[in-house]
């Protein structure tokens, strides 16, 4: 696969004019090229996120003449501790999914072996990650009903008591963030991969020439070449973390009690559920979008700046 | 091979070490797949052995009519046929938009292009909910709501920013050249781009197709979000109104719930090259 990111010399515009004149290039054409793609991206990804900021100033109910509020839905926001859950839970599923890349590394390290079963053997450990997580969410509920549940079948059949983690105030969360933690993983299996297979042979090879340590090599040499693999592997954990609806949207319903809703799901309710708060709802979409960006954004500005140099 | 892999290449590892090495693996991977073992032996579980509150232990028969008699009983078929229409319209349009647009920007000095691109790559990391009151209203509007076409339209536009970036960046390698001189011999602009450039970028497309197949067929938030009806349905949400009916069921849900998985499973495994490739672009 040739390398799709950095041009290739023969794309590097010519330094020496060539003996011809270069056509000169209409900008029509290209622009007829961009224009269906440009206005359908305008239309249904930067205008809603426009419209969206726009309504959180706003009170409206989807039916009536919306109302101007100012910081309204803000201040309400901070008072209510459903909010607080829902905020504390997205930060716990972000801390939480910093496991992700740590397992995934491993399954990585684990898999890269060049043989001929691995081909078939990475695809398996992969395969969540295909999956839909509406399918994977009914797999972990019917794993953790605590009536016909896997998990309580086996901590019967090794005599303990049952439990019952989707109907508690204090794990269902987690159940939802332990089935997401399993496709997160597969996904950044994949990233660390790739990364591994761009690795300095003739750096490994030296180094390992000079005998050093195991740990040693890992830190020094194969960490920083994994580098850009890294922020990647971070930026689509931060960004699946954050984002995550289906599976606590089917696991529990943000319950019991609300207590394990996300900013995601939260925002989602309170919009199309029965409260049909649109403008409260535009609120905390706007507070998820800031939080995204407010990972992501330093993220991807180290990023650019440490490709410069 | 040489001690020039990271990690060591198993080959150089003494006996003990290899061993120990697949044993680790396998069982890694057992305790990996163990969800999906469970699901697949489920789905294969008949009423029988439910009743008799079997719901973990070896099977006492496979019930392989689960797989059929759910077609029967529900309206999974249709779901099926849904995904298939909304996903199959969502990954052409959204191929014939990228590869335009990505030409465009690859092979054209155009005033403010490399804002443009990364405009389309920070839509992907949009939370859906950010959109999810405006589309639906313009959905509304458009007199698309609770039809498949809201949901390709809204697909399409989605998926097109990250697969022109994706597009882009493999028309990139297409010479210059080759076109200057098409360009010279007085071929059209379009034949160009129709006839030269898209050919060579085939496994671009091929990338572009699994993916957008993929994260389209696996969509909840926005079948949830756009159609409501079992008639428009696609099989994510569709699967969920079956648990609602079929709660005890859990045989016929295993089942469907593997169908539901099937397709972009099968598509992964026959173009695994593509997919990755994609993923991974970024990388690379």
């Amino acid at each position: 696969m040739p390398d799709l990111t950095r041009p290739g010399p023969e794309n590097q515009r010519h330094r020496i004019r060539p003996l011809y004149s270069r056509p000169a290039k209409p900008l029509v054409f290209p622009i007829l090229l961009l224009a269906p793609a440009v206005v359908l991206f305008a239309v249904f990804v930067i205008y809603p996120i426009l419209k969206t900021i726009a309504l959180s100033f706003y009170s409206w109910n989807g039916l009536s003449q919306p109302r101007f509020v100012g910081f309204a839905n803000y201040r309400e926001l901070a008072a209510d501790p459903v909010f607080l859950i829902a905020l504390t839970n997205s930060l716990l599923w972000l801390a939480a999914y910093m496991a992700a890349p740590v397992l995934g590394l491993g399954l990585a390290l684990l898999t890269s072996q060049q043989l001929a079963p691995m081909r078939l053997i990475r695809a398996m450990f992969f395969l969540p990650y295909v999956i839909s997580q509406a399918v994977i969410a009914l797999v972990f509920g019917w794993f953790l009903n605590s009536e016909f549940g896997l998990l309580n079948a086996l901590l019967h059949a090794i005599g303990l008591p049952s439990i019952h983690p989707l109907e508690s105030e204090r794990f269902s969360i987690l159940a939802a963030i332990t089935a997401g933690l399993w496709l997160q993983a597969a996904y950044c299996m994949m990233l660390y991969l790739a990364g591994l297979s761009l690795l300095d042979r003739d750096l490994i090879a030296a180094a390992r020439l000079d005998n050093i340590g195991a740990l040693t090599l890992f830190r020094k040499v194969i960490a920083p070449q994994l580098r850009p693999a890294t922020f990647i592997v971070l930026m689509v954990t931060v960004v699946g973390a954050l984002r995550n609806f289906d599976l606590i949207a089917i696991m529990t319903l943000g319950g019991p009690y609300d207590s394990s809703t996300v900013l995601a799901y939260f925002a989602y309710e309170q919009a199309f559920s029965s409260s049909q708060r649109l403008g409260y709802a535009a609120a905390i979409s706007t507070v998820l979008f800031a939080m995204v960006w407010g990972f992501v954004g330093p993220l991807l500005l180290y990023m650019l700046a440490s490709e410069k140099t | 091979m040489t001690a020039d892999h990271y990690p060591m290449p198993l080959s150089l590892l003494s006996p003990a070490h290899r061993a120990a090495y697949w044993s680790l693996v396998f069982l890694a991977l057992g305790v990996w797949l163990l969800p999906l073992i469970g699901i697949a032996i489920t789905s294969m579980r008949s009423i029988a052995d439910l009743r008799a509150g079997n719901f973990w232990g070896w099977p006492t028969t496979f019930a392989w009519q689960n797989y059929f008699e759910i077609f029967g009983a529900t309206p999974l078929f249709i779901f099926i046929l849904n995904s298939f229409m909304i996903t199959v319209s969502a990954v052409l349009g959204t191929i014939a938009l990228s590869s335009m647009s990505g030409y465009a920007l690859a092979k054209f000095d155009l005033p403010g292009s490399n804002v443009l691109l990364g405009i389309f790559v920070a839509g992907n990391f949009v939370p859906h909910q950010m959109l999810m009151i405006p589309v639906r209203a313009m959905v509304n509007q458009l007199g698309l709501y609770d039809m498949r076409a809201g949901l390709v339209l809204f697909h399409i536009a989605f998926q097109t920013g990250f697969a022109t970036l994706f597009m882009r960046n493999f028309m990139r390698q297409v010479p210059d050249t080759l076109i200057d001189t098409a360009r010279m011999d007085g071929i059209a602009e379009i034949k160009i781009l129709l006839n030269i450039v898209l050919p060579l970028a085939k496994p671009a497309m091929a990338g572009v197709a699994v993916l957008v197949f993929t994260f389209v067929w696996n969509d909840y938030f926005w079948s949830l979000n756009l159609v409501q009806s079992d008639a428009v349905r696609p099989v994510t949400a569709g699967i969920q109104t079956l648990r609602a009916m079929w709660i005890t069921s859990w045989n016929w849900l295993a089942a469907g719930s593997i169908i539901a998985a099937l397709p972009p499973v099968t598509l992964f495994f026959f173009m695994q090259r593509h997919f990755v490739t994609g993923l991974t672009a970024g990388i690379r």
